[in-house]
């Protein structure tokens, strides 16, 4: 499958806050990624670059091969939809809407007509005035309706209810169905799109810390519960990237999927094995990283004591 | 219906050997597409790709040329036997485990099994259908 997106040694530095550091992956082809991190771990900063509505500080991007900037070929086959988008003051939703027809040259007005009243969006006020959830839902609308070749979301569902959000999930499916097209999906609810990415990128602190199918990480890790000795015995020389205990029950949550003889070994010590979301192994492990990286990131000794907190 | 911690196109495609098994999907009929999967789970459609092309793959469905999966003959045997081969590690260690945690032995477990079994019995109609 080829790369739509290929993404090398790009840096990003604010002043003295190392956004994005020396981060390099791809994006394959009518593929929806789910980019994952905490808040501050470079997601949006990655999007806009990738988006030519920022610059990087160093590194290379390319978008179907060609570099984005103010390179109308390339743009005119994107979709960003921002966490904050802003809008001309006046707008009415069908400005915005008109203005995305006349951009994308993928637009389907009936998709986004059905979108309107699915999501019930009043249409007759302005922009300004629509509550947070409207305010997404013009952006969710405009994203599944220009029907990009790329279309990035970055946390679209802020505002938006549990229907209106399982509206989006499933219009989004629907569509890609129909119409396959890449979708990197920036989302801080994992559990809810872990069914819909394919891939998974997490951004630790402006570093690529996975990016892997999604599949393939869902048996990744195992909470392992039970006596804490017979715990201990059955952990040691794993990698153990999150540790609870209470009284003499322990759980401890080891990376590596579990052998048949594991398994095994496990009922006969009596003890169980849990499973692991993904939200879970992506908050175990980006708290990891903050615990482990203290020799790499020695400049920063609040990050131990966030990642124990969390 | 999903469940976290296993892969799930794993999933997706016991769920499709699980209705050949229990016959509601027969022999030489077809099977439901990837996107039909894919929707009534709601997850993506190369997961439940990957689901039917290890089934294809298994010789559990086999695609007939623009019409679409189907379930290939001799298919729910092969399931079965696969299955029953699996039972004792599926079921039995962790009931084992269990059983020894609680001091029940084999005799007791003998004993509980055939109660149940006699219950089971009576209400059938019931239970034969709900699963």
């Amino acid at each position: 499958m080829s790369h739509v997106i290929e993404v090398t040694d790009l840096t990003k530095r604010y002043r003295d806050t190392l956004a994005v550091d020396r981060v390099s992956f791809t994006i394959e082809q009518d593929t929806i990624y789910g980019l994952l991190g905490r808040n501050g771990a470079g997601k949006t900063t990655v999007m806009s670059i990738l988006t030519a509505q920022n610059f990087a500080t160093s590194g290379d991007v390319r978008i179907f091969g060609q570099h984005p900037y103010e390179n109308a070929r390339v743009l005119q086959r994107m979709c960003f939809v921002r966490e904050s988008q802003k809008y001309p003051d006046d707008a009415l939703p069908k400005h915005a809407f008109g203005t995305a027809r006349l951009f994308f040259p993928n637009w389907d007005q009936a998709l986004a007509e059905q979108l309107i009243d699915d999501l019930q969006l009043p249409m007759k006020r302005r922009i300004k005035k629509l509550s947070r959830g409207q305010l997404s839902a013009v952006g969710v609308i405009i994203g599944l309706a220009s029907r990009a070749e790329i279309t990035f979301f970055d946390e679209p569902y802020l505002g938006l209810d549990a229907v209106a959000r399982q509206i989006f999930y499933d219009r989004l499916l629907e569509d890609y169905t129909a119409r396959p097209r890449t979708v990197i999906l920036s989302s801080h609810l994992i559990d809810e799109v872990s069914n819909l990415i394919e891939k998974v990128l997490v951004i630790d602190r402006g570093r690529i810390i996975m990016d892997e199918d999604t599949d393939a990480v869902r048996d990744r890790a195992a909470n392992i519960v039970g006596d804490a000795s017979a715990v201990d015995a059955f952990v040691a020389g794993r990698e153990v990237i999150h540790r609870e205990s209470l009284g003499h029950v322990a759980s401890v949550t080891v990376l590596g999927a579990l052998t048949a003889s594991d398994r095994e070994r496990l009922a006969a010590m009596g003890l169980d094995v849990a499973p692991v979301s993904l939200q879970q192994l992506i908050v175990r492990t980006t708290q990891h990283a903050a615990g482990v990286s203290g020799s790499a990131a020695a400049e920063d000794p609040s990050a131990t004591d966030e990642g124990a907190l969390r | 219906m999903i469940e976290e911690g296993r892969a799930l196109f794993l999933q997706i495609a016991e769920s499709v050997e699980d209705s050949i098994i229990d016959r509601s999907l027969a022999e030489e009929t077809q099977a439901p597409s990837t996107n039909e999967l894919a929707a009534f789970y709601r997850i993506n459609p190369a997961t439940a790709a990957k689901g039917v092309n290890m089934l294809v793959d298994k010789g559990v469905l086999y695609k007939r040329r623009g019409i679409g999966m189907f379930v290939a003959p001799g298919a729910r045997d092969r399931l079965l036997a696969e299955r029953r081969e699996a039972f004792a590690d599926r079921y039995l260690d962790p009931l084992l485990a269990e059983a020894r945690k609680l001091g029940l032995g084999p005799d007791d477990l003998s004993r509980l099994l055939h109660d149940r079994a006699a219950r089971a019995q009576d209400a059938t109609d019931t239970e034969g259908t709900a699963r």
